[in-house]
């Protein structure tokens, strides 16, 4: 299988203490890599290492080396354009204060994308696949900010899908939107996987073993067990603290 | 469940080219920024070199730290002995300043309580909408009350010859700066959670015993800061006392006689000293003073309403 | 049947008298501020009228009109606004968006917030040292709307800062996060929700520049100019200056001169803020978050 990001030595550090030490991380073209562990184990930071986000963080420090395609995220000074390859959901749902149009086309249009047919179509297109098509076609150009929460973090899986990313990071995707729709959304992500690379951070340990190629148990910024979700789910661990987690003893 | 997902889309997408270099209009323009911004950062240190520039000579030459800050002499222009001591007016911007602030702050925290825990929405926003108005009248038409209404209510009333005094001054500076004064704190207040007032409320507190129990120590900070501003605004106002003051420059030994201020020292002695001169050079020293006094003033303020935020 | 204590009545009694001493004492506050605008209106309203807005000040002051203060503060304010406005509304996104969270970053922000709180007069001997002298500007029109540009660069600076950081992070990190450039995302999402709060800013700063007086007194303004300015390198009149000549300087001033000329600046001012009132009542009901 082809390497699509290899994480080299990644550490993380927020002023004072480290929140992930010495990474070692491998994700594969097309598959769906589920990061689960504990509140602070860093599964956050790291998705956020990956595109570049950290650039932002007045106080973080980051080291060691991603490598996106062999080639190492670092290369450009300006991360602008490795973060539309790689896209990114965040956990809570934020909608733009635009329209739902604008919001849907906000990526493709920052990109250089004049073409009103292509806009109009990859925005029907995305919010199809984010399931939120039915609910609001015809509100479009209302405010986004006024729909509900789970309905607003639809709109960010659409916005995040509207940029085509190569790899798409899931930051507890479903904890504001309902069982259903997290089904339908769920449904989605396994077709996505044969156009892309999806990593999710999830805190629901069946999601993760329903939508996961592989599952990765990160604790205290390091990661505890990595394999087939067929291998973690049925026993087989590194160490005896994945399997106690997956089977809520603690977290 | 049939999901249908068209991929990849049938598009040209000429957009989604993974270019490498930012655009150069971006480039110029966050050039432009970052330029201005330092550039704007720099004219604001100007201001204090160049005060500093002027005054230069003054400072190393005819300044005498004793006599500029101990000596109730200040007789620039004399032909005779000149001398620079500006403790008459100090004296002046003090008196006036702290006798403000007696009449301001009880009256503007008093005020600040009201519109924060008695009022409803709507009418605090009256009153917001008031202070803002209040707080938009220039100082010189604040003067021109002085001279016009607060002066012969003070001869009428105090039974004495001039009305444009320490007093008339005080209390047209209490005026101005309680706007400020009334906003800050109210603004203090309401940064003390909603929460405080309902568990205090629900023990049986009154409403005065959650205002002096419960408030008061917990915007502590941020009223006295709110009080600080004002002594800034009080300190650093120039028209209105130059105009409310009377011209004297001594010592007052009561309300009712005249004094002078730091600023008003300024305002009316620069259109007349000569340009380069020493009197010129020391009118900026005592920018300088002002300058420095009101730096500290702000400082602790800041430092009060941050402390507050922490 | 429940019976209040004398305790509790005693209670309910303090608490009324001790609400009502605070009502009547704000109350009183604010009555000054009528009364002044009020008598200001009893006092000048009968000098009031087109000529008097529309004439030369003639016989050294004596009589006439206040046209060409009007026009003098009209362009002080205007120019000091086209050169503060854009400078500040720049370095504030600079200092929020751009610069790093560092000590310096630290102690220019905090050098902003306090020199908003430096006396005018201190601005007007930097206008005079920098512009003045230093430029070899004069005393003109110039000098003057620079210096009270300097002087409302850190209000605007620091309203606007803080219209900036109403913006949630979120909506940057957003924007961020699907590819946008940094200068994008200020230019579709910060600003364009941050105006209202700069543009209400910049209207309460031209109030304040227009009742402004110590900063102009040295650096360009004129007591007394019998015709109007015909470069920015004039000289001129200014309304507020104006109010303080005749008011104190000159004799023989018709008594209801400076009530009125008092009630022109007051209304003008108000008016303006009034202005910024509107504007932000507006947006508030328009807001999009």
């Amino acid at each position: 299988m082809n390497k699509k990001i290899e994480i080299k030595n990644l550490t993380v550090n927020y002023g004072t203490k480290d929140v992930i030490h010495k990474l070692n991380l491998d994700i594969y073209q097309n598959e769906v890599l589920a990061i689960i562990g504990p509140a602070n184990s860093g599964k956050s930071s790291l998705l956020r290492s990956l595109n570049r986000m950290m650039d932002f963080h007045p106080t973080a420090k980051v080291s060691g080396d991603i490598k996106l395609d062999g080639e190492s995220i670092y290369i450009d000074e300006d991360s602008t354009f490795l973060r539309r390859r790689i896209g990114m959901v965040s956990p809570l749902p934020v909608g733009l204060p635009m329209s739902i149009r604008e919001n849907v086309t906000y990526a493709p249009r920052m990109a250089g994308c004049k073409d009103q047919k292509e806009l109009d179509f990859i925005m029907e297109d995305c919010l199809k696949k984010a399931a939120l098509w039915d609910e609001v076609k015809d509100r479009l150009d209302g405010l986004a900010t006024k729909l509900s929460g789970g309905q607003q973090q639809r709109l960010t899986i659409a916005r995040a899908l509207s940029h085509h990313p190569e790899v798409l990071c899931l930051d507890e995707f479903s904890i504001a939107i309902d069982p259903v729709t997290t089904m339908k959304i769920e449904a989605v992500l396994h077709e996505l996987k044969k156009n892309m690379t999806i990593v999710m951070v999830t805190n629901v340990i069946n999601q993760a073993k329903r939508l996961g190629d592989r599952t990765a148990m990160m604790l205290h910024g390091s990661i505890l067990d990595l394999d087939d979700n067929e291998k973690l789910f049925n026993g087989v661990v590194k160490d005896q603290r994945t399997k106690e987690y997956i089977e809520g003893l603690f977290g | 469940m049939e999901i249908k997902v068209t991929e990849p889309a049938p598009l040209a997408m000429e957009w989604r080219q993974k270019k490498k270099e930012k655009p150069l209009g971006e480039k110029i323009i966050e050039g432009m920024i970052k330029t201005g911004g330092v550039s704007c950062i720099v004219l604001i240190a100007a201001i204090l070199f160049f005060i500093l520039k002027e005054s230069y000579p003054f400072l190393v030459g005819a300044f005498n730290f004793k006599e500029f800050f101990f000596s109730e002499e200040w007789y620039p222009a004399s032909v005779v002995k000149i001398r620079y001591g500006i403790l008459a007016l100090l004296t002046g911007t003090v008196l006036v300043t702290v006798i403000s602030m007696l009449i301001a702050v009880p009256l503007g925290l008093a005020c600040a309580f009201y519109i924060s825990e008695f009022c409803s929405p709507k009418v605090r926003e009256i009153y917001k909408i008031l202070i803002e108005f209040l707080a938009a009248i220039p100082s010189v038409v604040w003067g021109f009350i002085a001279i016009m209404m607060i002066n012969p209510t003070i001869i009428q009333l105090f039974d004495v010859p001039i009305g444009l005094n320490i007093l008339n001054a005080s209390i047209i500076l209490a005026l101005m700066s309680l706007p400020l004064i009334i906003s800050v704190g109210e603004d203090a207040l309401r940064a003390v959670p909603e929460t405080y007032r309902e568990a205090a409320e629900a023990l049986g507190a009154t409403r005065w015993e959650v205002a002096t129990r419960i408030l008061l120590p917990a915007a502590k900070n941020g009223l006295m800061a709110a009080a600080l501003l004002g002594v800034g605004r009080a300190l650093g106002e120039t028209m209105a006392v130059l105009m409310a003051t009377g011209h004297s420059i001594q010592i007052p030994n009561s309300i009712f006689e005249p004094g002078r201020t730091l600023t008003a020292t300024i305002a009316a002695e620069l259109g007349e000293s000569p340009k380069g001169g020493e009197h010129y050079q020391a009118l900026f020293a005592i920018g300088l003073v002002l300058f420095c006094l009101s730096f500290v003033v702000n400082l602790t303020a800041d430092y009060l309403i941050r402390g507050r935020r922490q | 049947m429940f019976k209040p204590s004398n305790h509790l009545l005693n209670k309910e009694i303090k608490e009324k008298k001790f609400k009502n001493l605070l009502s009547s004492i704000t109350f009183f506050l604010f009555l000054p501020a009528l009364i002044i605008i009020f008598w200001l209106f009893v006092k000048g309203h009968s000098a009031l009228s087109w000529d008097f807005l529309l004439m030369d000040p003639i016989e050294g002051m004596t009589a006439g009109g206040i046209f060409p203060t009007i026009i003098g503060t009209f362009w002080l304010v205007v120019i000091s606004v086209l050169v503060a406005c854009p400078m500040g509304v720049i370095a504030a996104i600079y200092l929020s968006e751009y610069a790093k969270d560092n000590k310096l970053t630290r102690i220019i922000r905090l050098a902003i917030l306090n020199l908003a709180g430096v006396p005018s007069i201190v601005h007007a001997l930097f206008g005079l040292g920098a512009f003045v002298l230093f430029m070899k500007m004069g005393t003109s029109i110039l000098a003057a709307s620079l210096t009270l540009a300097v002087m409302n660069l850190p209000v605007i600076i620091t309203s606007t800062l803080e219209s900036l950081k109403a913006v949630p992070h979120s909506y940057r990190e957003a924007s961020w996060n699907v590819g946008a450039s940094k200068l994008q995302t200020i230019r579709y999402i910060v600003l364009p929700n941050s105006l209202p709060g700069i543009l209400t800013g910049v209207v309460f700063s031209v109030g304040r520049s227009a009742g402004e007086t110590a900063a102009i007194l040295f650096t360009g303004v004129a007591f007394y100019l019998p015709f109007l300015p015909k470069s920015v390198f004039d000289q001129c009149m200014a309304l507020s200056m104006h109010l303080f000549t005749i008011s104190t300087q000159v004799v023989g001033v018709p008594d209801a001169f400076p009530y009125a000329t008092a009630l022109v600046l007051i209304l003008l001012i108000l008016s303006v803020n009034s202005i910024a009132v509107v504007l932000r009542s507006y947006f508030r009901m328009k807001r999009k978050w």
